[in-house]
């Protein structure tokens, strides 16, 4: 009888939190058209979707960014990582984690805003380009920060006897430090790619009218209403989604040391 | 040749914390100093002071408190019930999963959800009270942003809870205090650090995001991230939403003051 209670309110919260996502996965076989009366099964709004071949640009799109943005961060971050690490002082330490940190914690808005006045001052072009560049921008510090546990527990005796030994400082990078932090650089490159596949708020801000992600994407349909695309859609993003979670969940396995992560 | 080698590592960081973190703040604070026309005014920040703008904050704040007490309300307990739980690794994945699939789509569900004829009102109807409006109202704004935020209040508080010796709660218990005080004397001040940390992480968004007010609240709710917006893209009033994000970046700042994260990795 103890049991129950907390069962029992542990079930009406997983169920509140799942019912949202399974509705709208529910309808996206409606053939009905609405998201309230269930009609009849069909497979139709998964054919309209894969037809529509300005979507699939835009699904491409949405993945060059991440890819590229993940990849260009993720050599950045594990630069900055380094630089905080070895820097000569303490306070330079601290003072370089604290800027780190500050993009982390930024509302999107703030992020978005601001970047957008900087790319209209410095005179880029809204689209393709200001898109990654800021994609770039607000990974860099999550790959500092999955990156900076594995360099800080790395003894330094390594290093010491790598010199001891006769490495050059490139070697010592390269063939000592390298290797013993991928897998925190795998994390961070994980992490870069899933905040940006998801990012809307500031992609929304400095994008132009020509170039579009998913995220801009859906936000655009879903305020004009409902259509059950976007409920297929989602379908194939959840199913994504836990394929995602799996493969970040081994990496975590891997690097067991770094905190269990929750997106922004 | 050696500080070549070292300026590799730090320039392109460097580069990107002067590019992307400390102009982008300089230019929030250069631009809300900057009328229509381009000229150094201090018009802005007057008008922010004005009750338009002041009952927006005001409304915005009281809207992120009832968001973050509603969460904070359901996440301790369910919090607590999972790190007492024989499969809480698992239940934990499964608190953090939905956290993961994207912010929009769970507000557009809401949009079916909450129609007029959608399971809501389905619900209500059978229940007896009769079909509302739900869509948007303030109710629903509420609901939602608490639907989406729930994670991010569990998760911080399991984790000070899980860190918890249950030694110190046998032994007030032993020593004879009721399960209600050795709560509120030994669980709550040892976890406080969880609760705080989780109110940064919703108190913050819920200011902040502007994608669930236009979705979900129509124009019944305006925040301080949805006035941003407006000034930014849809007026084209860039001094005065520069301002208003003036003021946000403050009330943060301040709020990580209260809450008091100054560990490292904010993560």
């Amino acid at each position: 009888m103890a049991l129950f209670w907390p069962r029992a309110y542990l079930a009406f919260v997983f169920i509140v939190l799942y019912a949202p996502i399974f509705y709208l996965s529910f309808y996206s076989f409606n053939s009905g058209g609405t998201m309230s009366s269930f009609d009849g099964f069909t497979l139709d709004w998964y054919k309209e979707l894969f037809s529509d071949s300005r979507l699939l640009v835009i699904v491409l799109n949405t993945l060059i960014i991440a890819l590229l943005s993940a990849a260009i961060s993720t050599i950045i971050g594990v630069l900055g990582a380094l630089a905080i690490v070895y820097a000569r002082k303490r306070l330079y330490q601290h003072i370089l984690l604290s800027l780190n940190n500050v993009l982390i914690v930024s509302p999107d808005v703030i992020i978005g805003a601001s970047f957008l006045i900087l790319f209209t001052i410095i005179g880029i072009n809204l689209g393709f380009t200001s898109v990654l560049l800021a994609h770039i921008a607000f990974s860099v510090p999550i790959v500092v920060i999955m990156v900076l546990p594995k360099l800080e527990e790395m003894s330094s005796s390594l290093i010491d006897a790598a010199r001891d030994l006769g490495a050059s400082r490139f070697d010592i990078l390269t063939k000592v430090i390298l290797p013993y932090i991928t897998p925190g650089i795998f994390a961070g490159f994980f992490m870069a790619l899933t905040y940006s596949l998801d990012d809307f708020a500031v992609t929304f801000f400095v994008t132009g009218n020509g170039f579009t992600t998913l995220s801009v994407e859906i936000y655009s349909l879903a305020r004009r209403g409902i259509s059950l695309q976007i409920n297929a859609l989602s379908t194939l993003l959840f199913l994504f989604t836990i394929v995602l979670v799996i493969g970040y969940y081994f990496i975590q396995k891997r690097n067991e040391k770094t905190a269990v992560g929750v997106r922004k | 040749m050696e500080s070549n080698n070292r300026a590799i590592y730090w320039v392109p960081y460097v580069l990107w914390i002067a590019l992307f973190v400390v102009a982008p703040i300089l230019l929030i604070v250069y631009y809300s100093f900057q009328g229509l026309d381009g000229e150094f005014t201090l018009a802005n920040y007057r008008n922010f002071f004005t009750p338009v703008y002041l009952t927006m904050t005001l409304s915005s704040f009281w809207y992120a408190f009832l968001i973050t007490l509603f969460c904070l309300l359901i996440a301790y307990p369910a919090a607590y019930f999972i790190t007492r739980s024989k499969y809480k690794q698992l239940l934990l994945l499964l608190i953090i999963l939905p956290s993961w699939v994207n912010l929009l789509l769970k507000a557009y569900a809401f949009l079916g959800i909450f129609s007029t004829y959608g399971a809501a009102n389905s619900f209500l109807e059978v229940v007896g009270i009769g079909a509302k409006q739900l869509l948007f109202t303030d109710f629903s704004f509420v609901f939602v942003s608490v639907y989406l935020f729930i994670p991010f209040m569990i998760l911080p508080i399991f984790n000070a809870l899980d860190k918890l010796n249950p030694a110190l709660v046998y032994a007030s218990r032993d020593l004879g205090a009721s399960s209600w005080t050795t709560f509120r004397k030994v669980v709550m001040p040892l976890t406080s650090s969880g609760v705080k940390a989780g109110i940064q992480a919703v108190f913050i968004p819920a200011l902040s995001l502007f994608m669930i007010t236009r979705l979900i609240a129509g124009n019944r709710v305006i925040t301080l991230g949805t006035a941003i917006e407006q000034h930014f893209l849809v007026t084209q009033d860039w001094g005065m939403g520069a301002t208003i994000a003036v003021f946000l970046i403050l009330i943060m700042v301040v709020i990580m003051i209260a809450t008091g994260t100054r560990k490292k990795g904010v993560m």
